[in-house]
């Protein structure tokens, strides 16, 4: 049995692991809620396949002292609700590693040598509750124990995690958790195991959300007020966040019967004076493509979310991946402007989504909100959104009765009237048309449109977000990452401690900001950290600037870099 | 003549001389005049293909979208500010082929739009291949030994999925197809009105003397509330009837389920967003 106990770690990696169906979520969401409401700083996120039952799933929730915000590789406890759990993450376990869990389920043959080993009997507790339903509810008590959560805080987050259960399965809940909570204390009294994490009482009262919220209150504060979509993983939960907010906020929420149904309602809704957006992932956006050009010819204000899993086709639908940034880019048939952002962090996807929606109407493009499984599915604390007013800029007219919708303009930009306000008609074609929106076979005036849609990029260069710079301005090595791999890549370069490294960070991937060559320019060596097979940012800046990047670092296992693997795999290509 | 709310003056009109399209089009100008439609408060949308290129020829607000998604782009216009009335407007191809499952659930949704289906039972702009509509035995350069497949009939689709309004016209008869648009566009909820129209050019075999003789109106005594009779007729009768088969008001509308038109009916666009609310939701998230 166990050899050791835990050493006092302040930044505690904590793994659960099992079927799907056996609650793993559950415990992450009581968890994480009330962990941080001790004032500890978490980090949740999980992976999981594409099944309601069965399988391996896990899930890691860091508890630190400091600030957290990414996954780590090393597992400090391990929850293992299953004996498929300790293949799943064999990789992971290491000599410090400890596991809490069932012994006579995990090791029958008791080959449990090999392991740091504390044994509780989640089932026998269970049962004796009520039924084995009950052994996530006491996994639950034992991390809670551990951390020496406040009992009647704890008591008060499963009463209302299970409101609308019935008041015994409340009950049974309660004592399921009381009792791991007991069972981890007596654990802990006996110095069995300890941690150290130090608990700020800012913390308690800091926002707790994951990406999928992020997106969703960015686009509320961007005067989201439709959504038109289609139920696809891992986009459906900003569909799922917008829907419990739509009475509150007037927002139509519509699942259309198909991508492309949804797609040109955005449009349709946009016509006619809403802010609307679609979520979505790479299979459904494909459908939506034809629209996406639709919107380039109306000049319409669109906001796509996609959020990336790995490709083609069905390819892994739970999982992450950064694979569908030549999709956002090159989609729709023709040529027209577009934007895409792509956060890194909570708050940047709180606040690219609320820029999103002005930039789409300022420039009346189609404005792509690129994130991915691993930021939908990611929670931590974070003390602001760090929006200070909600600012929806809205850029239609009043038109009159002498109104052109696409009156050529210098910058591209002609002003967007909407049918229904003021006294002018306000026509909108996709085939090619004349001022007025009617279809045309002028050719010249053909090319005269051409040119007007695309002149709206340099006005859109001009307001592209710059990148961040972490680390010193006179770097030698210059590691560039875009979108979610912002915190990973940020904390394995405070593990490296090299003063003569920095981090380029875009945001913003399309177009690049104009400062962009400069930075890579003044690097001795510039590697590039993505989640795809080819290297699609490293060859966006080769395309755009010109500039070959000298080392690609690339993943497409259908998982999150972390923060070891980035910094071993960058020792492998740096100095 | 003089000229009404919705003529546009002198403009290069696209259609064949002898086009069905022209009969619906003066038949569609007349019943929103006639009903006091303001044209800057009418949107109509459509998709692609010679019937919907219809709105440029009409003095109002247009939508001219993607072949096939004239429906979801009306439905959400609709949906985005309920002041307004809005038409769809295609073909056969258009609403039935390549809108076909948009046809479909905007029906189950209800939205308080008409859609106008000109059916031709062929595809004209692209130079005579068959359409949903086209029957059996029709012969064209890509089904050059007939049509095999049963054609599309959007009466008993209609009649089968509890639609609001199904009616079907013939571009022929102005004043018939004149009223029965105009009891469509007033009806609330989904309307449809397929209006029977021949292709002067390629449809030798359904011409104005074949639908002459191949349709007919409903009785007057004719229940339209009977869903039952509705489907019968659809799928029974000898000839093509004209009129309206099927009319079902009690449906709730599209608009009317939404959140934001729950208390208030101001469109979409005079909306702005209540920033204490936001901030409220926002800090939702630091409690338990």
């Amino acid at each position: 049995m166990s050899h050791s106990s835990v050493e006092k770690k302040d930044d505690v990696s904590v793994v659960l692991c099992g079927e799907a169906g056996q609650g793993i979520q559950t415990v992450e969401q009581i968890l994480t809620k009330v962990l941080k409401f001790s004032g500890y700083n978490i980090f949740g996120t999980k992976e999981y396949m594409s099944r309601v039952r069965g399988g391996s799933n896990s899930t890691q929730i860091r508890v630190s002292s400091r600030r957290v915000s990414s996954p780590v590789d090393r597992i400090d406890i391990l929850i293992p609700f299953d004996r498929k759990a300790l293949e799943h993450v064999g990789r992971r376990i290491h000599e410090d590693t400890v596991i809490i869990g069932e012994m006579k389920e995990l090791f029958p043959d008791g080959d449990d040598k090999a392991f740091n080993c504390i044994d509780i009997h989640y089932s026998d507790i269970a049962s004796d509750v009520g039924g084995a339903i009950y052994i996530n509810t006491v996994a639950t008590g034992v991390i809670a124990g551990l951390f020496s959560v406040d009992r009647r805080q704890f008591d008060d987050m499963i009463e209302t995690f299970f409101t609308g259960s019935s008041q015994s399965i409340i009950d049974k809940n309660k004592e399921a958790g009381g009792r791991g909570y007991d069972a981890a204390r007596t654990l802990v009294d006996a110095g069995r195991i300890g941690v150290d994490v130090t608990a700020h009482p800012d913390v308690a009262g800091e926002i707790l959300m994951n990406g999928a919220d992020a997106v969703g209150i960015g686009a509320i504060a961007g005067g989201c007020n439709f959504v038109a979509s289609y139920p696809m993983s891992p986009s459906t939960a900003v569909l799922v966040f917008l829907a419990a907010h739509a009475d509150e906020f007037g927002i139509v929420v519509e699942q259309a019967e198909d991508e492309i149904a949804a797609m040109n309602m955005t449009l349709g809704a946009w016509y006619a004076g809403a802010r609307a957006m679609v979520t979505t992932s790479g299979g459904g956006f494909a459908l939506m493509e034809e629209a996406v050009g639709l919107a380039g010819m109306l000049e319409s204000p669109v906001v796509i979310h996609l959020a990336q899993r790995p490709g083609p086709a069905t390819g892994l639908p739970t999982r992450t991946e950064q694979g569908d940034l030549q999709l956002a880019l090159y989609s729709g048939h023709g040529e027209f402007p577009r934007i895409i952002m792509a956060p890194g962090s909570l708050e940047d996807a709180v606040h690219l989504s609320h820029r999103a929606f002005n930039a789409a109407d300022k420039f009346q493009v189609p404005v792509f909100i690129l994130t991915d499984q691993y930021l939908m599915d990611s929670y931590y604390n974070i003390p602001s959104v760090g929006i200070s007013d909600t600012g929806a800029i809205h850029c239609f007219i009043e038109t009159d009765e002498s109104y052109k919708r696409y009156v050529l303009s210098e910058n591209g930009v002609s002003p967007r009237g909407i049918p229904g306000f003021g006294t002018g008609l306000v026509s909108v074609d996709s085939d090619e048309h004349d001022e007025e929106g009617h279809i045309t076979e002028d050719l010249d005036l053909r090319v005269a449109m051409a040119d007007k849609r695309l002149a709206k990029m340099t006005e859109m260069e001009k307001d592209a977000l710059p990148p961040e710079l972490i680390g010193k301005d006179d770097y030698s090595v210059l590691i560039v990452g875009w979108g979610s791999t912002y915190h990973v890549i940020k904390e394995a370069l405070t593990m490296m401690n090299r003063d003569d490294v920095s981090f380029l960070h875009f945001k913003q991937v399309y177009p690049l900001h104009p400062l962009t060559a400069d930075y890579l320019k003044k690097a001795r060596s510039v590697v590039v950290i993505e989640g795809n097979a080819t290297g699609q940012f490293a060859n966006l800046i080769k395309l755009r600037t010109g500039y070959d990047v000298h080392h690609r670092i690339l993943k497409y296992n259908g998982l999150q870099y972390t923060v070891e693997e980035v910094t071993d795999r960058l020792s492998e290509v740096i100095e | 003549m003089k000229k009404g709310p919705f003529d546009m003056g002198q403009i290069d009109i696209a259609w064949c001389p002898g086009c069905g399209n022209f009969g619906i089009l003066t038949a569609l100008k007349g019943a929103l005049t006639e009903l006091g439609v303001r044209p800057e408060k009418l949107v109509i949308a459509s998709g692609i293909g010679q019937a919907a290129k219809t709105p440029h020829y009409v003095r109002t607000n247009v939508f001219n979208g993607l072949h096939g998604r004239a429906v979801p782009a009306a439905t959400a216009i609709k949906a985005a500010n309920p002041g307004l009335t809005v038409i769809a407007e295609g073909g056969d191809g258009d609403m039935y082929g390549e809108g076909g499952n948009h046809f479909i659930h905007a029906i189950r949704r209800n939205p308080d739009i008409t859609v106008i289906v000109h059916n031709n039972m062929v595809y004209a702009l692209t130079k005579g291949q068959a359409s949903p509509t086209s029957s059996i035995g029709f012969k064209t350069p890509v089904q050059v030994r007939g049509v095999t497949e049963e054609p599309f009939n959007a009466i008993a689709v209609s009649v089968a999925l509890n639609a609001s309004f199904v009616a079907r016209a013939f571009a022929g008869d102005h004043d018939q197809t004149k009223d029965i648009i105009k009891k469509a566009v007033s009806h609330r909820g989904f309307a449809l009105v397929e209006i029977l129209q021949p292709c002067v050019s390629f449809n030798k075999v359904n011409t104005y003397q074949w639908f002459k003789e191949n349709t007919a109106y409903h009785e007057a005594s004719y229940d339209p509330s009977d869903r039952f009779a509705a489907f019968k007729r659809a799928t029974e009768a000898e000839k093509m009837l004209l009129g309206i088969f099927y009319v079902n008001p009690d449906k709730p509308c599209f608009e009317d389920t939404l959140p934001p038109y729950y208390k208030e009916t101001t469109p979409l666009f005079k909306r702005r967003i209540d920033g204490e609310k936001l901030f409220g939701l926002i800090d939702s998230r630091r409690r338990v």
